[in-house]
C-alpha cells in the first residue's frame, strides 16, 4: 500500500460550483481525508477554498483531476495567507498572536521572522496584529 | 586615549577600526579591555522601531498667485501650517481625515502621518490641499497639486523625541484583550511585548550620555543627521543599575536629517490596531571609544539590562507607577519570560534584525570614510527627572 501524504492547495472557482458537493466525492469517491481551513464565495460567485488533503500520491491526483472538471484552477504553493518577505521588518509582534508557529523567529541571533506555510491555519490574526501590513489574505 | 581627531584622521585615512555593538562584547572578552581600547576606534549602535514623536517640516515653494496656507492636508492628513507661508509640519501620529478611529473598536488606522512620510521617502506622487483665507500678498484661497519629494525645497524630519534609552515590557491583567501602543494584549497576561534594541541600542551603549550629545552626528534612515536638543521627557536621573544602566525609559534624542537623502526601508508607517498610526525609524549612532570607561560601557549584554514589566490594562492608563517585575533582554530574547512565577510568551516592536542591519551599514561608511564623527557641542542631562501633569483646579 502506498504512504499517504498530505498537501495544502488553494483552490479558486472562477464560477462558483456551489450547488455540485465536490468536497463530497472528494472524501466518497477517492477515499480522501479534508480537513478545510477557509472557504468563501464572493458577491461576483467567485470562491476560494483553502484546505489540507490527506490520501495516497494517486489518489490525491486522481481527485484534483475530477476537481479540474469544474473548471478550478489549483494553487500548490501560494495560499490564502500571504507574508510579504522582503518588507517584513522582522520585529516580531505576529510571533506570539500566531496559535501554530507558522510565523516564527528563524535565527535566535539576528531576530529574523519567517514564515512556514504549511503550519498555517489562516484564522488571520496575523493580518489583524502586524503594524506594517506585510500580512495579507488572497481573498 | 583617543580624540575626535585622532579618531576622525584614521576615518579619513580610511583605516578606522570599526566594530558593532553586538561584536564588540566577544572582542573585548577575547583581546581585554586595554587593548581593545587601544585598538577600536568606533563603536555603532542602532535601532528601528516605531517613534512616535517624529515628523517633518515640508517647504512647498510659492504657487502662481501665491498662498499663505492657513489649513493644509498631505494625502488628506492634516498638517500643521502655524508657521511661515508655505512651511507645514507633518506629524507622524496624525490620521487620515475621516479615519474611523475607534467608532467600529478595534478600529484598523490604515493610514497616516507615519504613512505619508514613507511614501514621500518613497518617491511616491503626493497631494496637497491647502485653503487660505486670501491677503494683499497671498490672494489664492485655495489650490490642490501633486508633489513628490524632489519638488519639495526641503523636506526635513525634525523629531522631539527618539531612541529611548529602555523601555517597558507590556503585559495585560485584564479579561479582555487590550490594544495599545505597545500592540495588541491578549487577556490573564498571555502575551508581553517588548520595544527595544536592547544591547545595540545607541543610550544604553552610552547610558551617561559621555558621546552621544547635542551635535553628534547620527545615521537616520541612512541620511547623516544630528543630533539637536535633548529629547522630550528625556530623564537622565532615573534609577539605575549599580553598572549605571536604567531600569526604565531615562534617556531621549531629539534628531533631525535631511528626507531626500533616507532609504524607504527604513522609513515605515505603522498601524496599530485600536490604538492608531506612528512612524517605525531606523537609526544608527556611532560611540567614539575615546577610552577604556567608554569601551567598557559598550560591551553592555543584554543580560545586564533591566526593564520594567508593567500592566497596560490598569497601571499604565492610571499612571499608578506599579512595576510587576523586572526582567533582562536576554530573557525576553528567548521568547519567554516568567511574571510571578507564571511563563509569558514575549513578542517585540523593535527589530533587532534591522538594527543589526543598520548597525553593519553605519560601520561599512564609517569604515569607507563617508561618516566622520561630529563631537558634542553640549551634553545632555544626566539629573534631571520626568515631571507629571497636575490636573488642577481652576485658579480664583
Amino acid at each position: 500500500m502506498s504512504q499517504t501524504v498530505t498537501k495544502k492547495l488553494m483552490l479558486f472557482f472562477p464560477q462558483c460550483e456551489c450547488d455540485k458537493p465536490i468536497i463530497y466525492h472528494l472524501v466518497k469517491d477517492h477515499n480522501l481525508i479534508i480537513n478545510v481551513f477557509r472557504a468563501k464565495v464572493t458577491p461576483e460567485e467567485e470562491g476560494y477554498l483553502v484546505l489540507d488533503v490527506t490520501g495516497t500520491e494517486e489518489d490525491i491526483e486522481r481527485g484534483m483531476d475530477f476537481v479540474k472538471t469544474f473548471n478550478v484552477s489549483i494553487n500548490y504553493t501560494g495560499k490564502g495567507v500571504i507574508w510579504d518577505q522582503e518588507h517584513c521588518t522582522h520585529c516580531g509582534h505576529c510571533v506570539t498572536h500566531c496559535p501554530t508557529g507558522a510565523l516564527y523567529i528563524s535565527n535566535r541571533a539576528t531576530r529574523e521572522v519567517a514564515f512556514c506555510e504549511a503550519k498555517c491555519i489562516e484564522c488571520l490574526e496575523c493580518i489583524r496584529v502586524c503594524p506594517f501590513g506585510e500580512c495579507t489574505s488572497a481573498f | 586615549m583617543k580624540t575626535y581627531e585622532q579618531i576622525n584622521n584614521s576615518i579619513e585615512s580610511g583605516k578606522a577600526v570599526v566594530l558593532t555593538a553586538d561584536e564588540i562584547i566577544d572582542y573585548v572578552d577575547k583581546k581585554g579591555l586595554a587593548a581593545a581600547a587601544k585598538e577600536v576606534d568606533v563603536v555603532t549602535t542602532a535601532t528601528f522601531g516605531p517613534m512616535c514623536s517624529s515628523g517633518c517640516v515640508l517647504n512647498f515653494g510659492h504657487s502662481k498667485p501665491k498662498i499663505r496656507m492657513s489649513e493644509a492636508w498631505v494625502q488628506d492628513v492634516l498638517v500643521y501650517t502655524g508657521l511661515g507661508a508655505v512651511d507645514v509640519y507633518l506629524g507622524a501620529t496624525q490620521l487620515r481625515h475621516r479615519d474611523p478611529e475607534n467608532m467600529d473598536y478595534p478600529g484598523e488606522f490604515r493610514y497616516g502621518g507615519g504613512h505619508v512620510m514613507e511614501e514621500l521617502v518613497a518617491g511616491k506622487t503626493l497631494q496637497l490641499f491647502a485653503l487660505s483665507y486670501g491677503t494683499d500678498c497671498y490672494p489664492l484661497r485655495e489650490i490642490r497639486t501633486y508633489f513628490t519629494i524632489e519638488d519639495l525645497n526641503q523636506a526635513i524630519m525634525v523629531n522631539p523625541r527618539n531612541c529611548y534609552q529602555n523601555y517597558n515590557v507590556a503585559v495585560n491583567d485584564s479579561e479582555r484583550t487590550i490594544y495599545t501602543y505597545m500592540g495588541t494584549l491578549e487577556p490573564n497576561r498571555k502575551n508581553a511585548n517588548y520595544c527595544s534594541a536592547g544591547q545595540l541600542s545607541p543610550l544604553l551603549n552610552d547610558p551617561y550620555y559621555e558621546t552621544i550629545g547635542v551635535g553628534t552626528r547620527v545615521w537616520m534612515a541612512g541620511a547623516h543627521g544630528h543630533v539637536y536638543a535633548e529629547g522630550t521627557q528625556h530623564a537622565g536621573g532615573c534609577e539605575r543599575t549599580p553598572e549605571g544602566i536604567p531600569k526604565g525609559g531615562a534617556g531621549t534624542l531629539a534628531l533631525t536629517a535631511d528626507m531626500k537623502q533616507m532609504r524607504e526601508e527604513f522609513v515605515r508607517g505603522v498601524s496599530f490596531r485600536g490604538y492608531g498610526v506612528s512612524l517605525a525609524l531606523g537609526i544608527g549612532i556611532p560611540i567614539p571609544i575615546l577610552n577604556e570607561n567608554i569601551l567598557k560601557r559598550t560591551c553592555v549584554r543584554d543580560r545586564e539590562i533591566l526593564t520594567p514589566v508593567v500592566d497596560y490594562s490598569v497601571d499604565y492608563p492610571q499612571n499608578t507607577g506599579k512595576v510587576l517585575c523586572y526582567v533582562n533582554y536576554e530573557q525576553l530574547r528567548s521568547g519567554e519570560i516568567a511574571v510571578e512565577g507564571r511563563k509569558v510568551s514575549v513578542g517585540s516592536l523593535s527589530s533587532y534584525y534591522k538594527a543589526l542591519e543598520i548597525a553593519n551599514l553605519l560601520a561599512d561608511e564609517i569604515r569607507s570614510g563617508s561618516f566622520r564623527l561630529a563631537e558634542p557641542i553640549a551634553y545632555l542631562p544626566k539629573e534631571s527627572t520626568m515631571r507629571p501633569l497636575l490636573i488642577r483646579e481652576k485658579p480664583s
